[in-house]
């Protein structure tokens, strides 16, 4: 069988809302809306909770230019494709406030998925942040701060070395949302997976 | 039990490292702690599936997803098409191919845009498209044009076409830069000169196929993407009978 590299990333570059979301650009007309907008799109059962966040560079300012997705399982811990209850996309994609960059997902509670040796993983949020000056997108996760006995037998959580950034992975409770920043570089900077 | 094959390690040294510095805003953009490898679990071997209701018709055709009725974007109109498949050579069938580019003068439709060149009212410059059941893929273009960006005194980028694939799940997903063969301006581009290599650069410049353009109509440029391939399940498999 013939091998092959990956095609080498790029970085996204300023104008990659153009692409992934002409609509939020006032670039109308193309495709009737941009992707990734809604993620419940129907009735499912479940939490609905409100995910906001910001991601910050190396100075501590917001980036305004980012594109960020999210990846989650629906309530039960299954995914849309595999199982996961109707009206449920699990997937979602924000190119942040025009003015702030702060990025909005209305999405469910994920449930616990199952990690590769069966035993259950707490639950979780995938995240990818593309942007400007990001040569590799960056994935990560958001767990949940208020799910400590879960968090604690996490097979992810339980292994990362360096048990004190484990804070930068965990969402927390303000008033009716959780808020999950994501900084890039210096104090607090978030765990990025290689996976 | 759910039981997961896991995808090829990433080569690291075959991408952009985060920080390089000639390409600026890298630098306070670019994690300074390596990322933490994991096996990759449901989470990252599933990922969105869009359907092709998702489309419209003229969804891969940027000459005219834009513009007035009976008018067409300015520029030389080129076809690209290639194939997406993984780094074992399996086609990726089904998965949403997404385009953005300058138009021919090398100007993008942003508000943040400062070069000189004009907009062209019938260009918007952005496409998508669903490889099929072979993992072919085809849009419908002008070739953007090259466009100076702040960074250095004077750098430039060279023509190119940013390209977006989901693939089959989150551990694949990717961004990237379509290049055109024979262009000098590839060699001299901060953004390009990120990826280490001369090899690795040189797999995403698209070569122009001849026999492949339309006469009196279109060039053709090649242009195949990989993705991240699943591992193999027969040792796994092995493994675990063991
Ligand atoms: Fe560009």
């Amino acid at each position: 069988m013939n091998r092959y590299k990956e095609s080498p990333s790029q970085t996204a570059g300023p104008y990659v809302h153009i692409g992934c979301t002409p609509n939020f650009l006032g670039i109308d007309g193309i495709f009737p809306e941009d992707l990734g907008t809604t993620i419940i799109t129907g009735n499912p059962e479940g939490e609905r909770i409100t995910i906001k966040g910001s991601v910050f560079d190396g100075t501590g300012n917001p980036l305004k230019d980012a594109l960020i997705e999210i990846w989650q399982a629906d309530p039960s811990g299954k995914f849309a494709g595999r199982g996961g209850v109707e009206g449920f996309t699990g997937w979602g994609r924000s190119p942040g406030d025009m003015d702030t960059g702060e990025f909005t997902f209305e999405t469910l509670k994920p449930g616990r998925v199952p990690f590769t040796d069966g035993r259950l993983q707490a639950p979780h949020v995938t995240f990818w942040i593309v942007a400007r000056g990001i040569n590799l997108g960056l994935h990560t996760r958001m767990y949940f701060a208020d799910e400590e006995t879960a968090n604690a037998e996490d097979p992810i959580l339980t292994r990362i070395e360096h048990q004190s950034r484990i804070p930068t992975l965990m969402a927390v409770k303000e008033g009716d949302h959780y808020r999950f920043d994501i900084r890039l570089q210096g104090e607090g900077e978030t765990i990025f997976f290689d996976i | 039990m759910t039981k997961t094959n896991g995808y090829a390690a990433r080569d690291r040294s075959w991408h952009p490292p985060a920080l390089t510095p000639l390409y600026k805003t890298s630098v306070t953009r670019s994690p300074r702690f390596a990322p933490i490898g994991a096996a990759t679990s449901l989470s990252e071997e599933t990922g969105p599936v869009f359907g092709h209701d998702i489309l419209g018709a003229k969804d891969n055709d940027l000459i005219t997803n834009f513009a007035a009725p009976g008018e067409m974007a300015i520029g030389p109109r080129i076809v690209v098409q290639g194939h997406v498949r993984d780094e074992f050579g399996r086609p990726v069938p089904h998965t949403l191919v997404e385009v953005w580019q300058a138009n021919a003068g090398g100007r993008y439709r942003h508000k943040k845009e400062g070069y000189l060149a004009p907009l062209d009212p019938n260009f918007g410059g952005c496409g998508r498209c669903i490889t099929d059941e072979n993992g072919f893929y085809e849009f419908l273009t002008v070739k953007p044009g090259p466009y100076p960006w702040p960074n250095g005194p004077d750098d430039w980028r060279p023509a190119h076409i940013h390209v977006s694939v989901f693939g089959h799940s989150f551990a694949q997903r990717l961004i990237t830069q379509m290049y055109f063969e024979g262009d000098p301006m590839i060699w001299q581009c901060p953004i390009v000169g990120t990826i280490p290599t001369r090899e690795a650069i040189e797999t995403l410049v698209a070569k122009l196929d001849r026999p492949g353009s339309i006469p009196m109509n279109s060039l053709c440029y090649q242009f195949d993407i990989t993705l991240r391939g699943r591992r193999q399940t027969m040792f796994e498999n092995r493994m675990e009978g063991m």
